[in-house]
């Protein structure tokens, strides 16, 4: 370990001498607290330390201590249910510690130290194993198997492990070189995790919104960026998919958002029920939270925390989803960075480094086989909230995100203001991934997907050019089967694309009911616009009235599915009925 | 931190930073006094602590301070506050120095004016009604205890008297206690006078603390102010157990002396000239409003901005909306139509609303209820633009219905004028407006709810 002493400090970043035999990105503890930093750049005589914690108070001459090692944090079994900062300290044990407010300087394992794990043993001793290899299994909540790996880069022949209730860090076995190997390995978080070979999406995460689940589909190792101002709901959302989204894990990564937010996501997840297992979702989920007020540097940190978790479950074998709310905050702590590090500033501000460095964190996402044996697949998906200044998609994060992000989810602040949610922007959204998704939906909801999809694009696209003549010749100017199409949009908008997040039965939608429901309304305008072809009178077809069965088709739970379908058939075919 | 130790002689005085070279053992955010010879004492904190050149941010004004005869003494200790009860009733200044002819506060504790983050597990989600008796708000925008709401208004709009309003009839609890908490940020004394005679009157005089920094006053000092106020208010929420409103007006003033610093120091702009960091150094006052498990009080923030020729897409509304929890939007033509309180619904929300209303806060039907409102009026004001070039008559006989009701909703509901409603008033006002209109324009209340509207038939 070397020492030096504090020569400046200016906000989040502080500098030292001498530090010479130490490396960049290497972690170090300052001040009398101990405050957690990293060394992000040497020059001359000098390093520049970023602080992750509060630095009121901390003054030239103060000690620094290099720890010899990057930032890193510690996979093992008792990540699930956790919610950590953004440097991975687990926050209830903080809490314990430092009480209601965090203290700078509080430090705490990620894993709980004490906690015992009963290890299951299935590797053969004697044989070769490489990193990724399986060499057990541990129950880390009810019903999810936490496969143990030999880290990444350790090879050998296992000479020892042993079933049998362990903690984290007591060793279960080893290599004949003697290396020991424990149930919880640590892994310095911005490196990406190596997998064995990266595969090509193939099926979707099912999001349970179906505006996306049907217009714009997230695959399995993809990855969205959510654009949109303030008010449009890009929380609602991320906190929607975390409750629904058909994955085995999520994480969730509260970057620099409102803690009032994460307090309703610390109540709520341990009391809602996942029905696919019937366990509370909080078991499932890993929260990562830094909140805007806690430090900007530690917010920098805690994408890439929330991103090594996620992979780590992916070397598993798992499904993983991680939302990240928002990344322009994120964004903005590198900008914060590199103004006090008095770097040349790129685009409003940010640095010229941005683009790459968010390319790098959408390249984490994917599907791939893990390293290792026995052979496993997962992914990581990738959901980003971006929050454009203004509501501007020009801007700097937005749009290096789209480079390479495979979909964009756009929020627009008109449809909000009209109560309108999920407040996407039809026109602007796309998705790379709906031609390698197509079959899997078309085969969950045993109709054709891409084809009513096309259908209902249509419909949306005639409907923005008639109400553009409307808006200009006035509603008079309108044939009647331009009418009709207005009024199935308007239906289609309401009821299809709006889902309320609020509704028990509405908040998630099957696959299934999401075809169903497009498929009907796409049947209604056909039925209506033959009606009119044969001589009807707008005025003369029960629109109404199909409108109603529709509702009563949305709201339907889904042992009432079947029946409602059937109600709006009939209210199709009795369109004409009035006549 | 080491002792005192005094400094003679600053290298540089630029506006309201001073350069100290060697200050030893200088700390970040320490407090600084500057005293020269036939000029009064002045405060300051270090805000760049170097074994070369440090940077001290000087809180008052600095005219006639000389670099040659200047003594700057580094006083070994950070920005603390006195907080206490004893506070409530008091005029101070922006940095808690007494305006009201009483000696300085001394109060029951000392607290670090820059707060410490809580900790998100120990948060308790916000979730109680309060009754502000506005419509606008109860029924469409509902505010909770912990919240951060705040006001977007223009020039010459009614911002401080809506806070005024809000202030004197908000109602806690029977017998639960209330403090409000005001901090004037660079406010004109006309401003303060209405807000301060507002509440003469009221109940809500003497449980109210006033930290003043008018637009007289020393700018850098309103950097402080806020931090000042919001220490105060934590104390009482959550060691005295009260529930307290603060109420920081103008967030505006705050940002540009913000940008003035940052300009001082040549650090790279961003959006407008303000400093990259400004939605980090707005986070941190604003996330201090919360409820927090196992304490009785709350916290919950009114803070008020004046948005730059009415831009609601200004960094300075644009990074607060992203931070609070909704806000609450001033229209001036509603203004100009007399319409009080002048709130534009639309770009209005309380995010918090959800956790707020329901069968045993409001009432069973009010999210359906807010939704078919919203709804309604929406096409209302989309209807009213067509109108504009199509004419009245051009439009569809359900756009012409929702022309009606925007008009009567903005008279009857939004501008209810001085008095105070109940939200049983409020949703009665509703459902009146709403019964205008045919059932089948109502596609947002399902049947259930319709069949319990009041006066609907049995």
């Amino acid at each position: 370990m070397t020492t030096a002493t504090v020569t400046r400090v200016t906000g989040t970043l502080a500098e030292a001498r001498p530090l010479r035999e130490a490396g960049l990105y290497e972690l170090v503890r300052v001040g009398a607290r101990g405050l957690l930093g990293e060394i992000i750049r040497f020059k001359d005589e000098i390093a520049t330390l970023q602080i992750y914690e509060d630095t009121t108070g901390l003054a030239v001459g103060a000690p620094v201590i290099a720890t010899g090692a990057p930032l890193t944090v510690t996979l093992g079994p008792g990540l699930l249910g956790a919610m950590l900062d953004g440097v991975g300290r687990p926050l209830a044990r903080l809490a314990a510690a430092s009480g209601d407010f965090i203290a700078p300087g509080a430090s705490a394992p990620t894993l709980d130290p004490a906690r015992r794990w009963a290890f299951t043993a299935t590797a053969a001793l004697g044989a070769a194993v490489r990193g990724g290899d399986v060499l057990g299994t541990v129950e880390e909540q009810p019903g999810f198997v936490h496969r143990v790996l030999v880290p990444p880069g350790v090879e050998g022949a296992l000479a020892a492990l042993a079933s049998g209730d362990y903690t984290v860090d007591e060793p279960i076995g080893r290599l004949a070189d003697g290396t020991a190997l424990t149930l919880a390995q640590r892994w310095p978080l911005r490196r990406p995790r190596p997998v064995a070979e990266r595969l090509p999406a193939d099926r979707p995460v099912v999001t349970g919104q179906r505006v996306f689940d049907l217009l714009f589909p997230l695959a399995e190792g993809g990855a969205v960026a959510v654009p949109g101002g303030f008010g449009t709901g890009k929380t609602v959302i991320e906190h929607g998919l975390a409750r629904h989204a058909d994955a085995d894990v999520v994480v969730f990564v509260g970057c620099g958002e409102r803690g009032n937010e994460i307090a309703e996501v610390v109540q709520e997840f341990p009391r809602l029920i996942d029905p696919k297992n019937g366990r509370p979702v909080m078991e499932r989920t890993v929260l990562v939270v830094n909140t805007s007020n806690m430090p900007v540097v530690a917010r920098e940190a805690s994408v890439y925390l929330g991103v090594t978790i996620a992979e780590y479950y992916r070397d598993q074998g798992y499904r993983v989803a991680v939302m990240v709310d928002s990344l322009s905050r994120w964004a903005e702590a590198l900008r914060d960075i590199a103004a006090r590090l008095q770097e040349m500033p790129g685009e409003e501000g940010y640095p010229t480094h941005l683009a790459s460095r968010l390319g790098q964190l959408y390249e984490r996402a994917g599907r791939a086989t893990a390293a290792g044996a026995p052979t496993r697949t997962g992914a990581v998906s990738l959901v980003c909230a971006v929050s454009p200044p203004g509501g501007d998609f020009s801007e700097p994060v937005t749009q290096a995100s789209l480079r390479v992000a495979g979909g964009m989810w756009a929020l627009d602040a008109s449809l909000a203001r009209k109560r309108q949610f999920p407040a996407v922007d039809w026109a602007l959204s796309y998705s790379l991934y709906t031609d390698a998704t197509a079959a899997w939906f078309a085969d969950a909801a045993g109709l054709d997907w891409a084809a009513v999809r096309t259908r209902v694009l249509a419909l949306l696209q005639r409907d923005a050019e008639l109400r553009e003549i409307a808006g200009l010749l006035g509603h008079e100017a309108l044939q009647d089967r331009d009418r009709v199409v207005i009024d199935v949009a308007r239906m289609l908008h309401e009821h299809l694309l709006g889902q309320s997040a609020y509704d028990p039965i509405d908040a998630a939608c099957p696959v299934a009911k999401t075809g169903r429901m497009a498929a009907l309304a796409v049947a209604a305008l056909d039925a209506a616009l033959a009606a009119v072809e044969r001589g009807a009178t707008i005025d003369e077809l029960e629109l109404p009235a199909l409108r109603r069965a529709y509702v009563a088709l949305r709201a339907a739970p889904p042992d009432a599915i079947a029946a409602r379908a059937a109600d709006v058939e009939r209210a199709i075919a009795a369109l004409e009925v009035r006549r | 931190m080491i002792a005192v130790r005094t400094h003679h002689g600053a290298r540089a005085l630029i506006g309201a930073l001073a350069y100290v070279e060697d200050a030893r053992g200088a700390a970040m955010g320490e407090v600084v006094e500057l005293r020269q010879a036939g000029q009064p004492p002045r405060r300051g904190q270090v805000i760049d602590a170097s074994d070369g050149l440090t940077v001290i941010q000087i809180l008052e004004e600095p005219i006639g301070l000389a670099p040659a005869r200047v003594a700057i003494t580094l006083t070994g200790a950070t920005a603390e506050a006195p907080v206490g009860r004893e506070l409530l009733g008091r005029t101070l200044s922006g940095v808690a120095a007494p305006l009201d002819d009483l000696p300085p506060p001394i109060g029951e504790a000392l607290r670090p004016v820059w707060g410490a983050p809580m900790n998100p597990v120990r948060r308790r989600p916000p979730g109680d009604f309060i009754e502000t008796g506005v419509s606008a708000i109860d029924g469409l925008n509902t505010l909770v205890r912990g919240q951060k709401l705040p006001v977007f208004s223009g020039a010459g709009l009614p911002a401080l008297e809506l806070a005024a309003q809000i202030v004197e009839h908000a109602r806690a609890g029977a017998g639960e206690p209330f403090a409000v908490v005001f901090a004037a940020i660079g406010i004109t004394a006309r401003e303060t006078r209405l807000f301060v005679e507002r509440l003469r009157a009221s109940p809500a005089r003497s449980r109210t603390v006033f930290y003043l920094n008018e637009a007289r006053d020393p700018t850098i000092e309103q950097l402080m102010t806020p931090r000042f106020a919001l220490a105060q208010a934590e104390f009482l929420a959550f060691d005295a157990g009260m529930h307290v409103l603060v109420v920081m007006a103008d967030v505006a003033h705050y940002c540009e002396t913000l940008r003035q610093v940052a300009a001082a120091r040549d650090e790279v702009p961003g959006r407008r000239g303000y400093p990259g960091y400004m939605y980090t150094d707005l986070a941190s006052l604003f996330e201090r409003a919360g409820v927090l498990h196992d304490r009785p009080g709350s916290l919950t923030q009114l803070p008020i901005l004046t948005m730059p020729d009415d831009d609601i897409t200004h960094p300075v509304p644009d990074l607060t909306g992203y931070i609070t929890e909704g806000q609450v939007v001033l229209s001036r033509e509603l203004h100009g139509q007399g319409v009080f309180p002048p709130i534009d619904v639309l770009p209005s929300l309380s995010r918090l609303m959800n956790a707020g209303i329901g069968a045993t806060k409001t009432a069973p039907e009010h999210r359906r209820w807010a939704d078919q409102l919203y709804a309604s009026y929406a096409r209302g004001r989309e209807a009213r633009l067509m109108a504009t070039i199509v004419g009245e008559a051009g439009l569809s006989d359900p756009d012409r219905r929702a022309l009606t009701f925007a008009a009567d909703f903005e008279r009857e509901l939004i501008g209810q004028g001085h008095a105070r409603r109940t939200i049983g008033e409020t949703i009665a006002v509703g459902w009146r407006l709403l019964a205008a209109l045919p059932r089948d324009d109502l596609e947002r209340i399902d049947d259930a709810t319709w069949a319990r509207r009041p006066g609907a038939a049995p």
